[in-house]
């Protein structure tokens, strides 16, 4: 289904309680580093970005998204051993252009949410891998078809992850 | 200007926020090494998330033991029974390898050779993987406060994990073979080449450095050669799986020995101390002394020499004494069952009398011809 084209008097803008805020981030980025020791091909999900695109959608404000985005890439970032900004950058981005998005679309239904976590997912890879490759000079390749593997994994497992998540939010 | 930054705000923070990031980025490149903002943020980061995954793994573990241990004992008798036997083919290999050991151990101090040996291990647990496919690694839960610090290598039984990368107070980061910027120098065992071992960004891993007109077989086990300063010399670290041509080199892929996607608990080498190889005591220089007062034909011996005969057949370590003639007299299957979990050493310091006294008298007549002749000139 495509995405719908929305007045802004229409879109709702929805909040979140502290707990919610907090504890999903921390809860995705929990399962992203545990998931894998047991079964591994879960490591091709991006269970925070997956987090920082709903986030971005549903709240409907930019400073709020980049600045979510930016957070958990960090902290993604610092759990790694690579240098602090790769996935910041990448979800800084992701965190704004999503909150865009949910400004101007509703991107409720199902369809609209595959086409745009499959978006994101490419475009976050794109933006990583650049900044990489050009600033950190990791020998970093792109790979086509794991890419379009990898997104579609995530916007499959985003359209499940979004159904549980819509429960906890509060129309503003 | 202020008027466009107002009304381009949020682009403004946008571009104000990714500017920090990627001036930080560009600090830490530069310096190389973590500092200042960036290890506190890794620090908090870590001190945040690895309580509860270490309060995940133990509860974990622990409902899997209970199941595994207590409840889940299906076919354990038929394993045991399985591993018995291996047990004890295992004990005649044992007995066999060390005498090759040995003789080895013999030539290396002969030749003033030092050896690198693990002395110290700290068994840790792994309680989660970094979470990202471009980064392969895992957290360990020992840390600076168990004594673990950078670059120590991290093995398992099969074989080599990789190194501690990153040391925070209770836990730590292991960057593992295959990630593209680990390293690690290496040998193949048959043809001897030596080559360093690199992980790539698809996680797989490669032996690079070795030119293309080397002839390698896939199958051939490949070995640490200590040449890095970080691994032990000799560990395992996988087989060749692929040997393709790439340019001037050989593109060698390797299947690494350890299960770097399954891991569970692992060995932190803590101490590495370089020595000369210990001999056998048993191969220590014989004393003409001893041998005169045994078993010179020549020398009449004093009065209560038949007395004192007798018991000196029954010593473990008479002189002239030797590893080899005693290996040749006491078959592998004669060595008792307890004394074959123990080292070589305490093995051979535990023999029965009957093991002693047959083994005495076969060391006598070995070497009876031979310090003749060497006793001779003296």
């Amino acid at each position: 289904m495509p995405a719908q084209s929305a007045s802004r008097e229409q879109i709702e803008v929805y909040r979140f309680p502290v707990a919610v805020a907090v504890g999903v981030p921390l809860a995705a980025l929990l399962l992203q580093r545990f998931l894998p020791l047991h079964f591994p091909t879960t490591a091709i999900f991006d269970l925070p970005l997956l987090v920082t695109i709903y986030f971005g959608v549903a709240r409907r404000n930019q400073i709020s998204g980049l600045l979510t985005g930016g957070v958990i890439g960090l902290v993604q970032d610092s759990l790694t051993h690579q240098p602090l900004g790769l996935y910041g950058i990448a979800k800084t981005v992701v965190g704004y252009a999503a909150s865009s998005l949910g400004v101007k679309l509703d991107v409720d239904n199902p369809g609209s949410r595959l086409l745009m976590l499959f978006g994101f997912y490419l475009l976050h890879q794109i933006i990583y891998l650049a900044v990489a490759r050009g600033l950190a000079g990791e020998m970093l390749s792109w790979r086509w078809g794991h890419q379009a593997i990898a997104a579609l994994a995530n916007a499959l497992l985003g359209l499940v992850l979004y159904t549980a998540l819509d429960r906890l939010r509060h129309r503003t | 200007m202020e008027n466009i930054i107002n009304r381009h705000r949020n682009l403004t923070i946008l571009a104000a926020v990714l500017f920090a990031q990627i001036l930080g980025l560009a600090v830490q490149v530069k310096r190389g090494t973590d500092q200042g903002t960036s290890r506190l943020i890794r620090i908090w980061a870590v001190s945040a998330i690895t309580p509860i995954e270490k309060g995940v793994g133990y509860t974990s573990r622990w409902f899997a033991d209970t199941w595994n241990n207590y409840l889940y004992l299906r076919g354990v008798r038929s394993q045991n029974r399985e591993l018995r036997e291996e047990i004890e083919h295992m004990r005649l290999e044992q007995v066999r390898m060390s005498e090759d050991a040995g003789q080895a151990r013999r030539l290396q101090s002969l030749l003033g050779f030092r050896e690198e040996f693990i002395s110290q291990t700290m068994p840790a647990q792994v309680i989660s993987t970094t979470g990202s496919e471009f980064s392969r690694g895992v957290f360990i839960d020992k840390g600076s406060r168990d004594g673990i610090k950078a670059d120590m290598p991290v093995i398992t039984p099969d074989g080599i994990v990789g190194k501690v990368f990153r040391v925070y107070p209770t836990s730590s980061l292991v960057l593992e073979i295959n990630d593209s910027s680990s390293g690690a120098g290496v040998i193949l065992e048959k043809s001897r080449l030596q080559g360093i071992l690199k992980g790539s960004p698809t996680g797989q891993t490669f032996v690079a450095n070795i030119m293309a007109d080397e002839k390698i077989e896939p199958g051939e086990r490949i070995l640490t050669s200590g040449g890095d300063r970080v691994y032990p010399k000799g560990m395992a670290v996988g087989t060749v799986s692929r040997v393709n041509p790439a340019g001037t080199f050989l593109n060698v892929e390797v299947k690494p020995s350890a299960q770097l996607n399954r891991l569970e608990e692992v060995l932190v080498i803590t101490r590495i101390v370089e020595k000369a190889p210990e001999v056998n005591d048993q191969s220590a220089p014989v004393r003409a002394i001893d041998i005169l007062a045994q078993r010179l034909p020549s020398v009449p011996p004093p009065k209560p020499a038949p007395q004192n005969k007798a018991p000196a057949t029954a010593q473990p370590k008479p002189a002239g004494t030797t590893s080899k003639p005693n290996a040749e007299a006491a078959p592998p299957a004669a060595v008792p069952p307890e004394t074959a979990g123990q080292s070589s050493t305490e093995a051979k310091r535990a023999p029965t009398a009957e093991k002693n006294a047959a083994s005495a008298k076969a060391v006598g007549e070995a070497a009876k011809p031979e310090t003749t002749v060497k006793d001779t000139p003296r």
